[in-house]
């Protein structure tokens, strides 16, 4: 009797979670594609889409967007890929503070770097132009980088979109076993045939979907674009979607430039399986062989140097420019003992009205969005990882869905699902709680639900021969084995709604302004100064939750940070 | 000073008249502005029990925010929050807002005056007439139903870093810009975000002519959004000439020692007012009141001006010392009747020149 019952609330776990994932994902998508094809009197109609190809203001931002995808993905891969098998498979010295600082590049916010590498290297006022000039004494015309060029908004992004790809490249090369190596040894490979022919192929894979979760970011990136594309005079499409919410807004239009995203990432996501189906992660199993690092000899060295090289441009140069511009009282301006100001601290903590609700806002968001995606993520994975039926494979997708909605797509669906009746969240911090867990909840879910795989299911089968129910095993067996996971997945969600603005530029209101939107609002007057002193606090901010975070008693040991993507 | 002061009122007067078309557009056609009203103990009571007011302007950040502290010095227990944007992007957010039935705004300043036709046409805003308004500022820049009335005036100019460029080879026209030797050294904002540039652009590209824009946007010009970003990156050193922008920014930085220029254009140059007004659907509808009578007050104009670089109606505030007055400039004529009909079609114009 006892044990029907407790059946009944796990059965119905399935069907409640199943309706709130409907409501996250199918809903706004709904209302996107309704908007999409209809006219201004809410008329059916092909001409928005018609509109989208024809026109050439729509399409140059497509083409645009997709060759600046192509680029960042391939640099990064060219790029993340050796540094992952340096940190993973040889004695390259610093190993661990060389994934630390990619760690740093990883929770920095592309927008804030983006105008970090603006301080750099604006093309007259950049800090590395002006010591360029200053060293070769050469004419205020000559320009060594130019920030406000297509390649130079590349450059931006693949600078905090690496880091994708050294993850999950690096992490696959951690998990494959010595004995394959060893095997290539005996039978007579060199370091560099083993290297060739038995690694680099199982970490292929993991390139493959690391090149793909590049070109997606980028893809669907908003903030970079806005900043560096519109003074380089040309638009990406999602800046030409924002561009579409200007008055007279245009959400119709916006809707359809939305869709062709949408698209296009499904149709990837599908091919990406496809291709990995084959090949599988499969042949990476078994607990035998300790990693054996090679030995890099001579090349140990130039081997740190190239990682060093590129954690200068993404970490230390940004974040020394923005220490500059946040001390210095013109910010294109070297830090001197007679340009030193705290005027803009004062600015910023003192005569800036907004500063203290959007901090405010940004961590109540952070927080409760990375508690409720946690536990989402949980509870499906828990449903899906033991069980095959029809209904749990709905829950899978429906959970993996939103990976193939960019943010601001998504912002787009849930203004026009919650802007009308009968539930109006617009204007209140649940939209944008709403916009961070359905975002968020595909990597949550995926990173659960390969920890789950990871426990054997003798413990659970323990407990539920014990006489606990599924939901108390989950509580009791289950949840405290994850621990390490689950702080690992809290940690990302968090990191992710600080680095969001794609969303939240759509979705705020006075009253719910989070802190990538103010950081926004100030680079549109130009206010870079105080935009240095809200971006290193933010930074000080995120490190202190994190480490926090990590400290739980019990929990310890989660601060791999983004182990899959 | 008398006559300095009747001569400058004169052009003004003379200059915004077409703005005196402006309330015409309302539905009434004839001036019923409630009674002026003082700021009186019972109001500031009032106030306070709301405790806060929420204020959308396009004027510059640090403007706004030193107008909101002293605000909040004067009434203690009020609390000002201040939204700054581009006036169109306020424009956008209020009708995205009250298109949800969101209320969020107390009281309103644009940089763009047309968007005060349509939020009258579409009876937003709540008659109010602080005293200063009905005794110190011009009729024409007073809405006849009290519902807004001009808060502020400035000049979109051209400018020049004092660096970057000698006195004599800067540009002294519109034209002069489109001269080869500043092909990559121009910054210009956006009439897509920026009201200031809107009312501008729909200035130049009459007088002056389309063409100009045309000719400019090959000139491989770094496109900002706001009028109050030209002004900063040329003080950064990062462009050398601004097409466009903020003459009250480039007071102050000048005021503070940066080396950047202004430069009256030959062909004239765009005013642009500011007006500002209370929503009827004020959150706050006391503080409200309380912060558009301080917003008019001499101390308030008197900061704005000093401070904010500004130019004021306030007939007994005064132009800060070294400012070249408005009666030595020439300027084009103000229009936001016009530049309300014409808005979509000077962006898209715009856009198909710039490409963005």
């Amino acid at each position: 009797m006892t044990e029907t019952a407790r059946l009944d609330a796990s059965r119905a776990v399935l069907p409640l979670f199943a309706g709130a994932l409907f409501l996250l994902v199918v809903l706004p998508v709904g209302w996107l594609a309704v908007f999409a094809f209809s006219d201004h009197a809410g008329h059916f109609t092909l001409s928005n889409f018609r509109l989208l190809v024809t026109d050439p203001s729509f399409r140059d931002p497509l083409v645009t967007a997709l060759a600046l995808a192509v680029s960042v993905s391939v640099i990064c891969s060219a790029v993340a890929a050796p540094m992952g098998y340096l940190v993973a498979r040889t004695d390259m010295p610093f190993r661990r503070p060389v994934r630390l600082l990619v760690m740093a590049s990883f929770v920095t916010p592309p927008f804030l770097g983006a105008i970090a590498w603006e301080l750099l290297a604006a093309p007259n006022s950049g800090l590395l132009n002006q010591l360029y000039r200053a060293a070769r004494g050469a004419d205020p015309d000559v320009v060594l980088f130019d920030i406000y060029t297509f390649w130079g908004l590349a450059f931006a992004i693949c600078c905090y979109t690496f880091p994708y790809v050294f993850v999950l490249v690096a992490n696959a090369l951690d998990r494959i076993p010595a004995d394959l190596e060893d095997a290539s040894s005996m039978l007579g490979g060199s370091a560099a045939r083993t290297a060739r022919k038995v690694t680099i192929p199982l970490a292929l894979p993991a390139l493959l979907a690391g090149a793909l979760v590049a070109f997606l970011q980028t893809m669907t990136l908003f903030g970079s674009p806005a900043i560096l594309a519109l003074p380089a005079g040309f638009h990406v499409i999602t800046t030409k979607i924002w561009s579409l919410f200007q008055y007279p807004p245009k959400p119709e239009l916006a809707a359809a430039a939305s869709l062709p995203l949408l698209l296009l990432t499904v149709v990837l996501l599908r091919a990406q399986a496809k291709i990995l189906g084959r090949r599988g992660y499969t042949v990476v199993g078994g607990k035998s062989g300790e990693v054996r690092p090679v030995a890099l000899g001579g090349w140990r060295w130039p081997a740190f140097a190239f990682c060093f090289a590129v954690l200068c441009l993404s970490v230390l140069l940004p974040y020394g420019a923005l220490f500059n511009a946040a001390f210095s009282r013109i910010p294109s301006q070297p830090l001197t003992f007679s340009n030193f100001t705290f005027s803009h601290f004062q600015f910023v903590f003192q005569e800036l009205s907004s500063t203290k609700l959007a901090i405010k806002n940004t961590f109540y968001l952070g927080m409760s969005a990375a508690t409720c995606g946690t536990i989402f993520a949980l509870v499906i994975a828990s449903l899906t990882a033991r069980a095959a039926t029809l209904g749990t494979r709905a829950l899978s997708f429906l959970a993996t869905a939103p990976i193939a909605i960019p943010g601001i797509t998504l912002g787009v669906g849930l203004f026009l699902a919650y802007t009308r009746g009968p539930v109006v969240l617009y204007g209140t911090l649940w939209i944008l709680l709403l916009a961070y867990v359905t975002i968020e909840l595909p990597a949550a879910y995926q990173q659960l639900q390969a920890a789950f795989r990871g426990i054997s299911g003798e413990l659970e089968e323990a407990s539920r021969i014990l006489g606990a129910s599924r939901l108390g095993t989950l509580r009791r067996v289950t949840a405290p084995l994850l621990g390490p996971s689950l702080v690992a997945t809290w940690c990302f969600i968090f990191v992710a709604v600080m680095r969001e603005l794609s969303a939240a530029v759509i979705l705020f209101t006075s009253e719910t302004k989070v802190l990538s939107v103010l950081i926004f609002d100030l680079n549109e007057s130009g206010d870079l100064a105080a935009i240095s002193v809200l971006g290193l606090t933010m930074l000080v901010l995120t490190a202190v939750i994190l480490v926090a975070a990590n400290r739980i008693p019990g929990f310890t040991g989660g601060m791999k940070l983004g182990r899959r993507i | 000073m008398r006559t300095h002061r009747l001569t400058r009122r004169q052009v003004l007067q003379g200059l915004a008249a077409t703005s005196l078309a402006l309330p015409l557009l309302g539905r009434k056609a004839f001036g019923a502005a409630p009674a002026p009203s003082k700021v009186t103990p019972g109001l500031i009571e009032a106030a306070k029990k709301e405790g806060e007011a929420i204020w959308y302007t396009a004027v510059d950040l640090p403007v706004a925010e030193r107008l909101g502290k002293a605000f909040e010095a004067k009434y203690p227990g009020m609390t000002l929050r201040v939204e700054r944007s581009g006036g169109e992007r306020i424009f956008q957010r209020i009708s995205q807002e009250y298109g949800s039935n969101l209320h969020k705004v107390d009281v309103v300043n644009s940089s763009d005056a047309a968007h005060f036709v349509v939020w009258k046409r579409e009876g937003m805003l709540a008659p109010y007439v602080p005293e200063d308004v009905a005794l110190h500022y011009p009729k024409d820049q007073q809405d006849p139903d009290g519902l807004f009335a001009t808060w502020r005036a400035w000049l979109c100019v051209i400018g020049y870093n004092t660096k970057l460029v000698k006195k004599e080879d800067a540009p002294k026209s519109y034209k002069d810009l489109l001269d080869p030797k500043w092909m990559g050294k121009i910054v210009k904002a956006h009439p897509g975000y920026s009201g200031t540039i809107l009312t501008a652009t729909y200035q130049i590209a009459r007088d002056v002519g389309w063409d100009y824009f045309e000719k400019l946007s090959k000139q491989k010009v770094m496109q900002v959004q706001s009028s109050a970003d030209p002004p900063k990156r040329l003080a950064l050193g990062e462009r050398a000439i601004m097409a466009d922008g903020n003459e009250y920014n480039l007071f102050q930085l000048k005021e503070k020692g940066d080396p950047v220029e202004i430069v009256y254009p030959t062909e004239g140059t765009p005013l642009i007012v500011g007006p500002t007004g209370v929503l009827k659907d004020a959150p706050h509808p006391n503080g409200a009141r309380l912060f558009q009578s301080y917003l008019f007050s001499p101390e308030a104009q008197k900061l704005m001006v000093d401070f904010g670089g500004l130019r004021s109606f306030h007939a007994l505030v005064k132009d800060k010392e070294g400012r070249t007055p408005l009666k030595d400039i020439k300027l084009m004529k103000d229009d936001p009747v016009a530049v309300e009909k014409q808005a979509d079609e000077i962006k898209a114009k715009y856009t198909s020149y710039f490409k963005v």
